[in-house]
């Protein structure tokens, strides 16, 4: 019993379009972070459906580093969130428009 | 067997996905959050690939998802306010998202993918194997890393600090 690599990058590409279509729709500023998050790791599984296609651990090496990055950008993320609700008493991204024009 | 256990665990990746999306909560999209990255990680398994699967478990479900739930519980973040949506989103969103479906599904039925199956654990992947090829052939990556790293932490702390003290 084997499972085509197919089915694993199809899983992959359903994680990042939830991912896309969560980061478009919320309002909240976390869950934009979490569905960053779960788009990430659509493109873990990938990563490692072809490193074992490949026959090579490489895959899994650029999953470490992805994990790494979102590591630090998980905390720096929620740093800046912490900031903003601070001045802004808000976590709704739209409330948060002094940029804008 | 192989074939179930990898349809139990893609069943509960893609349905805390879409947990994720449909919950109002910030609270309960975390926690759906938390189970995909779980299932993720038996995925792994299936594959082989021993160490991320563990450094899933460990990094990202353990990790990152309790910050985000610290935060959240520290910003006391309830429920989410609804948007308004858009007239962009209602012409020109839905109907291009059928076009590209419909052309994605086309162009994967024409040019049939070389759909090689995976056996179970065809690559393994154990932590010594990983780590060598870490530090010798990814050595600098490894390093410049952990620079990254430490301006994160410097960076969080520097951003969650209070600037009136």
């Amino acid at each position: 019993m084997t499972v085509p690599i197919s089915w694993y990058l199809l899983l992959s590409a359903f994680l990042f379009a939830c991912g896309v279509t969560g980061f478009l729709t919320k309002r909240n500023v976390i869950t934009l972070f979490m569905s960053i998050e779960l788009m990430l790791n659509g493109v873990n599984l990938s990563f490692i459906a072809f490193a074992t296609r490949l026959q090579t651990l490489d895959g899994h090496i650029f999953v470490f580093f992805v994990m790494v990055v979102a590591a630090a950008e998980a905390a720096v993320g929620l740093a800046i969130i912490i900031a903003v609700y601070r001045t802004r008493e808000t976590l709704n991204v739209d409330r948060v428009n002094l940029l804008k024009l | 067997m192989h074939q179930f256990l990898f349809i139990v665990f893609a069943v509960f990746c893609a349905g805390g996905a879409i947990n994720l999306l449909v919950q109002r909560k910030t609270i309960n999209s975390a926690l759906s959050l938390i189970v995909v990255m779980g299932s993720l990680a038996m995925i792994y398994l299936l594959l082989g690939a021993e160490f991320v699967a563990v450094v899933q478990v460990i990094i990202y479900a353990g990790a990152i998802m309790v910050l985000y739930i610290f935060v959240i519980m520290l910003l006391n973040a309830g429920d989410e306010e609804a948007s308004k949506g858009s007239n962009v989103a209602k012409y020109f969103g839905i109907p291009g998202l059928f076009i590209g479906g419909i052309i994605g599904i086309g162009v994967l039925l024409k040019h049939r993918p070389n759909d090689t199956p995976l056996k179970l654990g065809a690559l393994y992947g154990p932590a010594d194997q990983v780590g060598m090829l870490l530090f010798t052939k990814y050595l600098l990556a490894f390093e410049v890393t952990s620079v990254l790293v430490l301006i994160a932490i410097m960076g969080a702390v520097v951003l969650a600090r209070r600037s009136d003290s």
